[in-house]
């Protein structure tokens, strides 16, 4: 399955990552043969079987009972920076 | 010139007031310290997994049972993508294809239209995204702050069908559905709070034309006010636009209660590619049919059957019926009241006239008045027996409302039991009548009004405390 140059680069963006003209083409013509490989799914009969997204079927569910969490210096121990127990981002704009 | 109907459809957002998040057994309190309410897995930290929490689903199917949505047996969780500060995992876990309910509808009463049924398209279960703050001093005028407490937390999300035609039909909807909400007890529907909010996408279209206009989708509306101004800005916004020749652009507005108009949201992205996906950490979920009957068994009494019920059993007017029930412990209260005093219009006159009044003046709530359904049925049962006067009650109930005494107890201490006495009454009038021989004159020649000035200087002299009743007959038998 073709993917285009435009394609790759819409995806890329999304993703929040850059690339060159260069690297577009080249992931454009890798990204292809693993959709073509992947492809190959569909040529089973899948006729009756009912579409699945996992193994089995049904999530485990939990009481809801609370437990204490992170101390904010912990939750925020990674935090390129931080001010008044927040994390500090440049400013969103809405 | 063309003529144009309104559309608006109502997204409402209710955080669920569970113990834990969804995803996680992070607490949920509000107005903690920042970041202290988190954990790995609402940080969105590699390796974790979320483990859904019962109880968010049981709220969510009795939401939708309350709705009469149909519950589905087999949902799925979808990974809606994009990049914000406020959400960690890059992510929001939500429902897409499948959600867990569609399919519901209530009633609303509208003006000029009559009661009209309402769809509901879908409820869905999703986690909350975190709190940013934007800087406001001036060495932090570039920097935004994220407190990641909220994200995690539970909500439910009610998407309705395109089926309102006004502002005025769009609250009504939403506080209908607020009722439901507070009647479950699954969310505390705090507007400013955030716990309860609503997106509305508005379009107009010509009056005939079947095919919905562009819509704009509006947010940041924090009260039942804000709702009604923001669409009625936007819906004369699109009139102005299109009658100038103009088109409307589908965006997203944010509404500016300070100036009362919407202005489109500045956005990062062009176009929205959430790129849903099932999400591989969780399994579909499964609600068993044994689940949703018992959740059904243990629905409460909802506001739209309380009030018809109230109509019918106590048969009050529709308008006393929507005051009462309008929360579950004014309801109770009024119940318990009438059980006391078997009077239910009465009952509901007081309630309504001096209960509400006096709450809202002293900003106080009904859990806090000290006027129980006990002591209102002692202070009716004075009035029915004549004890006190209407007027004289109304002095005693303030008085019971700050001291929380006993009727008999303050008309004993006051004085003020109501004269129903004739012989006490008759030097009394016998003196008015005395000293007012013109107006006794005049009233004899046919200036019968002056009946009413009778009634009033009779009651000068008793304070009140005269039984207008016997007063009234006892002055015609005197005047005649």
């Amino acid at each position: 399955m073709a993917i285009t140059k435009e394609g790759v680069q819409n995806v890329a963006d999304l993703a929040r990552l850059r690339l060159t003209g260069e690297d577009a083409e080249l992931y454009a013509g890798q990204l292809g043969r693993i959709l073509d490989y992947v492809e190959k799914l569909s040529e089973v009969d899948t006729t009756g079987i009912p579409p699945t997204t996992g193994g089995i079927e049904g999530s485990a569910l939990r009481a809801d009972i609370a437990h204490s969490s992170l101390t904010q210096e912990a939750a925020l121990a990674n935090a390129p920076d931080k001010q008044g127990g927040c994390f500090k981002v440049p400013k969103i704009i809405e | 010139m063309t003529k144009f109907e309104t559309v608006i459809g109502l997204e409402i957002h209710a955080q669920l007031k569970t113990n834990s998040k969804l995803f996680c057994a992070c607490p949920t309190v509000f107005g903690q310290k920042p970041n202290t309410q988190v954990c790995p897995i609402c940080l969105g930290m590699p390796g974790v997994l979320p483990v859904i929490n019962e109880k968010a689903i049981s709220y969510g199917v009795q939401m939708a049972l309350a709705i009469g949505c149909k519950i589905n047996a087999r949902s799925i969780f979808a990974r809606k993508n994009y990049f914000y500060p406020d959400l960690p995992k890059g992510y929001q876990i939500s429902q897409f294809d499948e959600p867990f309910s569609e399919h519901g509808e209530i009633n609303i009463e509208t003006k000029g239209r009559g009661k009209r049924t309402i769809g509901v398209t879908r409820v869905h279960m999703e986690d909350d995204a975190g709190k940013l703050q934007h800087g406001e001093s001036p060495e932090d005028l570039n920097s935004s702050f994220v407190d990641l407490n909220r994200t995690g937390m539970p909500l439910i999300e009610i998407v309705s069908e395109p089926d309102m035609r006004s502002a005025d039909e769009a609250v009504a909807y939403f506080k209908a559905m607020r009722d439901i909400i507070l009647y479950l007890g699954i969310c505390d529907g705090n507007m400013q709070e955030g716990s309860l909010r609503c997106d509305a996408n508005v379009s107009i279209r010509p009056v005939g034309q079947e095919k919905l206009g562009t819509k704009a989708e509006l947010k940041n509306m924090n009260s039942f006010k804000f709702i009604k101004d923001a669409i009625n800005f936007e819906v004369a916004r699109q009139t102005d636009l299109i009658e100038s020749g103009g088109a409307v652009i589908q965006e997203t507005r944010l509404f500016d209660p300070a100036s009362g108009v919407t202005r489109p949201m500045r956005t990062k992205e062009e176009a929205h590619d959430y790129r849903y996906f099932p999400e591989p950490d969780l399994l579909p979920l499964l609600i068993p049919d044994e689940m949703v009957e018992k959740l059904r068994t243990e629905l409460p009494e909802l506001p739209q059957a309380k009030r018809d019920r109230f109509i019918t059993d106590y048969k009050l007017p529709a308008y006393d019926a929507g005051v009462l029930t309008a929360s579950q412990d004014l309801a109770a209260y009024y119940e318990d009241s009438v059980k006391l005093f078997d009077d239910p219009k009465t009952v509901s006159n007081w309630i309504m006239g001096e209960l509400l009044r006096l709450l809202k003046e002293s900003s106080k709530d009904l859990s806090d008045s000290l006027v129980t359904p006990e002591k209102l049925a002692e202070l009716l049962a004075l009035i029915k027996d004549g004890k006190i006067s209407g007027k004289i009650a109304k002095e005693v109930f303030e008085e019971i409302f700050t001291s929380g005494k006993d009727a008999s107890a303050i008309v004993k201490a006051k004085g003020i039991s109501q004269i129903s006495d004739a012989g006490e009454l008759e030097a009394i009038i016998n003196k008015i009548v005395a000293d007012n021989q013109d107006s006794v004159e005049r009233y004899r020649t046919g200036k019968t009004k002056l009946m009413g000035f009778f009634v009033g200087e009779t009651m000068k002299a008793t304070k009140g405390r005269a039984n207008p009743g016997l007063v009234s007959k006892m002055l015609k038998e005197k005047l005649a």
